[in-house]
């Protein structure tokens, strides 16, 4: 197993060059001219000038290519043309607040989705198993920035429990951080707990109709533990699939939600810097968010191999 | 044990107590500033922040007339070619480094060599900077320019510490220094800007605030929810839609005014092959596109009437205004019989515009407007960066697209009009109009001036490269607790004057 893993791990870089790569590619058919987009409304021609020769952009795509590979592989993903900051400090400041926002949205929809999943599951054909399908269905239906901006006008300007926007850091002001954090955390795993019940719904289903259910029940194992060691446990592997799908997805940045709630995040970053014809810091959230879900693709794997022996060959 | 613990809480309570007496003041900025240095940046917001940290030579009254900041008396020499300036006496920059002659002229060579300078073209007619003595500082130009106590009033006249300015060179922009009310504390990119008042300050008298947060909240209706629940004191750019609930609620109220841009239709006369067209080509076409609208009617549709109809470079409140010239009225009649005349009934053309909502609407409109005198418009809702890349390279027919505006009206108009203006994206070339915009930005007689411009404005009426449409207001929405804040046509918020009522 050790060996699969480290073979894994040694296919991640093909895959993130190839990513990049192809990101390049796409950035450089984009209309629009950076160094016109970044000078300035005066248009000096000086200016534009300037930055295409210090950013190479007269060179051929390849050539521009290969000096921000260079760069990776020296720790340096280059300088964003915007705002002079070099694009690893501005990941560094970025990565956490989409890391946090992840994980939260991430845990509010495994609490909320798996249970209701299962209950769904069990009671199905009930009246219980209508109201959890159609709110899974709402989840889904309803557009994240609208809810949040219902939120919002709700909860913070009417109630006025919760800032309205904003972001604090967790170092500097963990409660209001958390405060910051809660409602753009709920948005986001309120769509993706609908996902994730759904599919929780529908693997149970499968499993408690196999035949090791049936036999446990036969045998006359407590219900409580048919439900809980042998079918909740097969019935993960999918939801685990799907998880980290959506973690992976969160991890790239939630852009109407970063941007209903100004929570200065990749989301945020990656839709301003394709607007600015920022190619370095667009490449750079490429970067971390396809290194992101490639490693945790490694990870779900693994977790198979912990949810079921039968895959461990 | 009792008495030791009281004492902790007295000097606990005090602690919290001056905490809560420092007063901050909170803004929300509609977009992200990009690098804060006066030098290399070029987003407008970038100019609220710097009004703040920033002091110029010379600033603007709500007039648009130059009053001293840090210079404190100027005149102009040698047939216009020399500006002498006296500065103020006892400022200090945020690092501590006096502000004198040879600070200025450091400056201005910064401006001038720094290679990521976007000021390079403004400090152009600049060309040698004396330090008369360390209070007084003359400005040598290759040519009399007109403009140039405007262009000092902007970034380029911004002075920063020469000191901070030599360390960090072109990484300015992450801390900082200049000789404003506030200094630099913290920036979190794409959320907020944190100053803190500095003490030192030549008019710190007038500064009731210790701390100003610049939050930047992109979406217009997320940054209104902020004003209301409190988390911010003032905002900039409300959206029109919005003014009714503002206005209606106790809380808070709206400040406006007729900024210094407009917003119009600009269309491609002789930029390549898409120019050959009726209406690149004949002037009778673009009449009767801009008789076929009624701007008043525009406003009122797409704006709830918040801006102000124009139909020249500047609007109708400005100096330079041509009266002999006014926005004229919607005649579908003439502009039917303009088309015919010119054999171009029923000609299509193609008009792209940025896509977000307000532009969307006006572009809608218009299209409906020009239908009824003949014209068949079709939209395309174009991003803004190709929008640009599109017009400068000349593929378009018609724009909907605006200018920020300059306090000197040269700002407007010279870059678009004349045969090789940098902005120039009409391509229209007429060697009348370079002679009278060259001669205005030469002369510093007032009176001369406003001539020349009325006589361009009269050339511009006939040709018409562009139809101008309104002039947009800038509107802020404000806590009911800020007081003494005063609007000015540039946009920018100062903030002496300005305190928060408990």
């Amino acid at each position: 197993m050790l060996a699969y893993f480290l073979r894994r791990l040694v296919g991640i870089v093909p895959t993130v060059v190839l990513v990049s790569m192809f990101v390049f590619a796409l950035q450089q058919m984009l209309p629009g001219d950076p160094a016109l987009a970044l000078a300035g409304e005066e248009r000096d021609p000086e200016s534009i000038a300037y930055i295409r020769e210090k950013y190479h952009l007269n060179e051929p795509i390849w050539v521009q290519y290969g000096y921000w590979m260079g760069g990776v592989l020296k720790g340096d993903l280059g300088i964003s043309l915007r705002t002079n900051i070099p694009v690893t400090d501005l990941l560094v400041q970025k990565l956490p607040v989409t890391i946090q926002l992840a994980l939260m949205a991430i845990a509010i929809a495994l609490m909320i989705g798996i249970p209701m999943g299962v209950l769904s599951a069990l009671k199905r054909g009930t009246p219980l198993d209508w109201l959890a399908n159609v709110t899974a269905l709402s989840g889904l239906s309803i557009p994240n920035f609208w809810l949040g901006v219902l939120l919002i006008l709700l909860v913070s300007v009417k109630l006025g429990w919760l800032p309205a926007s904003g972001y604090e850091s967790p170092f500097d002001d963990p409660i209001q951080n958390l405060k910051t954090m809660i409602m753009p955390a709920f948005v986001l795993g309120t769509s993706i707990a609908a996902t994730m019940m759904r599919h929780t719904r529908s693997a149970m289903l499968e499993v408690l109709r196999s035949d090791y259910v049936r036999t446990a029940r036969a045998k006359g194992v407590r219900e409580r533990f048919v439900i809980l060691r042998h079918a909740f446990r097969n019935a993960l592997i999918p939801v685990v699939t799907i998880g980290t799908l959506q973690l992976g997805e969160l991890l790239a940045g939630a852009v109407l939600t970063e941007q209903v709630f100004t929570i200065p995040g990749f989301g945020k970053q990656i839709v301003d810097a394709v607007f600015n014809r920022d190619y370095a810091v667009v490449q750079g959230v490429v970067l971390c968010s396809s290194l992101a879900f490639v490693l945790l693709n490694l990870a779900a794997d693994m977790a198979y191999f912990l949810l079921n022996p039968r895959i461990r060959t | 044990m009792t008495r030791k613990l009281s004492l902790a809480v007295a000097a606990g309570m005090m602690l919290i107590g001056s905490a809560a007496s420092a007063e901050t003041l909170k803004i929300g900025l509609a977009d992200d500033p990009d690098v804060l240095d006066p030098d290399q940046s070029r987003t407008f917001v970038g100019r609220i922040v710097y009004t703040a940290l920033c002091d110029k030579l010379v600033d603007i009254d709500p007039d648009l007339n130059f009053v001293p900041q840090l210079a404190t008396s100027w005149e102009w020499s040698d047939g216009g070619k020399a500006l002498t300036m006296k500065l103020r006496d006892g400022v200090t920059f945020h690092d501590g480094e006096k502000f004198d002659a040879a600070a200025v002229k450091a400056n201005i060579e910064r401006s001038k060599t720094l290679p990521e300078s976007r000021r390079k073209s403004e400090v152009k007619s600049i060309d040698t900077v004396d330090v008369v003595d360390p209070l007084t500082v003359r400005f040598n130009l290759k040519a009399p320019d007109a403009t140039l106590l405007a262009t000092l009033s902007d970034r380029a006249g911004m002075m920063m510490s020469p000191k901070a300015a030599a360390e960090a060179g072109a990484g300015l922009g992450a801390k900082l220094v200049c000789s404003g009310p506030f200094k630099f504390v913290e920036r979190v990119q794409q959320d907020r800007i944190v100053l803190e008042k500095f003490p030192a300050y030549w008019n710190a008298a007038t500064i009731h605030f210790d701390q100003v947060i610049y939050r930047t909240i992109p979406d217009s209706t997320v940054r209104l929810a902020n004003l209301q629940a409190g988390d911010l004191d003032m905002l900039e750019r409300l959206s029109p839609p919005d003014i009714a609930t503002v206005k209606a609620d106790s809380k808070l109220q709206v400040v406006d005014v007729v900024g210094l841009g407009y917003q119009g239709i600009t269309i491609n006369n002789n930029n390549g092959d898409r120019s050959k067209t009726p209406l690149g080509q004949d002037p009778r076409v673009r009449k009767a596109l801009e008789l076929s609208i009624d701007r008043t009617a525009l406003n009122q549709v797409v704006f709830d009437g918040a801006h102000l109809p124009g139909n020249q470079f500047v609007s109708p409140q400005s100096q330079f205004y041509n009266k002999a010239i006014p926005v004229p009225a919607r005649d579908v009649a003439k502009a039917k019989a303009l088309l015919k005349e010119a054999g171009a009934e029923g000609f299509s053309f193609e008009m792209q515009f940025p896509n977000n909502p307000d532009m969307t609407r006006a572009a809608q409109v218009i299209q409906a407007m020009a239908s009824e005198a003949g014209f068949d418009v079709k939209l395309r809702a174009t991003e803004f960066a190709t929008m640009l890349k599109e017009q400068s390279a000349g593929n378009y027919q018609a724009t909907e697209v605006g200018w920020s505006g300059r306090v000197d009206p040269d700002g407007n108009i010279h870059a678009f009009a004349t045969c090789k203006g940098g902005i120039n994206d009409t391509k229209y070339c007429n060697p009348e109009v370079d002679k009278l915009l060259d001669a205005a930005r030469r002369t510093n007689d007032l009176a001369e001036r406003k001539k020349l411009y009325a006589s361009v404005i009269e050339i511009l009426d006939r040709e018409r490269p562009i139809i101008y449409l309104y002039h947009p207001k800038w509107i802020w929405a404000l806590s009911k607790k800020l007081q003494g804040y005063k609007p000015y046509p540039d946009a920018m918020i100062r903030l002496e004057g300005m305190k928060k009522a408990s």
